[in-house]
């Protein structure tokens, strides 16, 4: 394996954060600017990587073939179309469940990790045996969240347990941030969840519409020069994986006018 | 607490709920972290309360034993106000 490869985990513990969404963006994105990607469905119950990618309908074999021995990896894997530089192993049959094993997923990302510079592994919700056997091949891992107490509190949880498998760096990605509510002080701010999570923020992703339509479409907002809100947000946070120095911004404290400026006066914090 | 908290507080409404959920995740992540039940946390305060009263005297009404998180590392911090030092404490453990 080469030990270059960077094998990232997309995890959160609490489900529907937007952990697959972020996959198929980071891997068009990161695919974009010429590096070799792959992504893997962990997800083997609920699969939905391919949905997003825009990929169901090419769909041959699955991890479950290649784990089994009865295809090759290339086989398995299916190119995208417009960025060749991704390819996406998609998960097998929810029945692979019963017998899947850490060893199992480590063997298979040890493949990938021959052929691709980066792979990035979609991990299921919750905590149990689907996300020890994704975070058991993982060198690294990106926690995303949504800036609402159940999903912090349960980041927090995973953010633990990644600890104690040694995984190494961990990263935070804040979504579907609104703006207007933090600076209303009706939802909890960059600073207030990188401070209780005690985590690197690796980026922030803004609630955008157009989520929703590129899920429609089976285009990920990475894939065009899109220029919507959230579409921004992924490809700072792939450049920033590549090394990049694209400054954060905290929306909170963006804007001039007079209005602004009062709210953010009113953030201040006394004690 | 923010500005807005304290205007709000002069003005008699509610916290906002930014600031409400930051407490009670404070809080919750603080329990969470250490693997600590409420039950142990009291047990455990009972028998911190009878070993400090065995020096000083305390004030029980007051004292409190509580978790606080920051940085990924959870304290155990209690916060007993003593009335008086109990003299004959120091001998009597030896031997
Ligand atoms: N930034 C965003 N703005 C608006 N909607 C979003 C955003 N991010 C994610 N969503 C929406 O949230 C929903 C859940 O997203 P996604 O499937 O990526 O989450 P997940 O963490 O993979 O879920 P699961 O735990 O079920 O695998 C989807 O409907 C998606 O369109
Ligand atoms: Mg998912």
């Amino acid at each position: 394996m080469s030990p270059s490869t960077r094998i990232i985990l997309i995890c959160s513990g609490k489900g529907g954060v937007g952990k697959t969404t972020l996959t198929a963006n980071l891997g068009i994105a990161l695919a974009r600017q010429g590096v070799r990607t792959a992504v893997l469905d962990a997800d083997f119950g609920l699969r939905n990587l391919d949905l997003l990618l825009g990929l169901e309908n090419r769909i041959v074999y699955t991890a479950q073939e290649v784990l089994e021995e009865t295809c090759r990896l290339d086989q398995a894997l299916v190119k995208h179309k417009q960025e060749p530089n991704l390819a996406l192993l998609p998960a097998g049959n929810p029945r692979m469940l019963d017998w899947l094993k850490p060893d199992d997923m480590q063997r298979i990302v040890n493949m990938l990790a021959e052929i691709f510079e980066y792979v990035l592994i979609d991990c299921p919700a919750g905590v149990e045996d689907g996300f020890k056997n994704a975070v058991s091949a993982a060198k690294e891992a990106i926690v995303i969240t949504n800036p609402e107490v159940s999903a912090v509190r349960d980041a927090d949880r995973v953010i633990g347990l990644l600890n104690t498998h040694g995984v190494k760096p961990v990263q935070l990605v804040l979504n579907r941030v609104r703006p207007k509510m933090i600076a209303s002080q009706e939802m909890l701010s960059i600073d207030d969840v990188t401070d209780i999570l005690a985590l690197p923020l690796l980026g922030l992703v803004l609630e955008d519409e157009q989520v929703i339509v590129s899920t429609n479409r089976g285009e990920p907002l990475t894939l065009k020069e899109n220029q919507s809100p959230a579409a921004r947000c992924y490809s700072n946070i792939a450049k920033r994986m590549q090394g990049e120095e694209i400054p954060l911004i905290d929306p909170s404290k963006e804007g001039s006018g007079m209005r602004d400026k009062f709210k953010r006066l009113m953030q201040t914090k006394i004690f | 607490m923010t500005l807005r908290d304290i205007l709000n507080k002069l003005l008699g409404r509610q916290k906002t709920s930014a600031s409400t959920a930051r407490e009670r995740l404070q809080l919750v992540l603080a329990h969470d972290r250490s693997d600590l039940s409420p039950e142990l946390l009291d047990q455990m305060r009972k028998e911190i309360l009878e070993v400090v009263s065995k020096y000083v005297e305390i004030d029980i009404q007051e004292g409190a034993v509580s978790l606080e998180t920051e940085d990924r590392m959870t304290a155990l911090v209690a916060n007993l106000p003593i009335k008086r030092t109990l003299s004959i404490a120091s001998s009597s453990e030896e031997n």
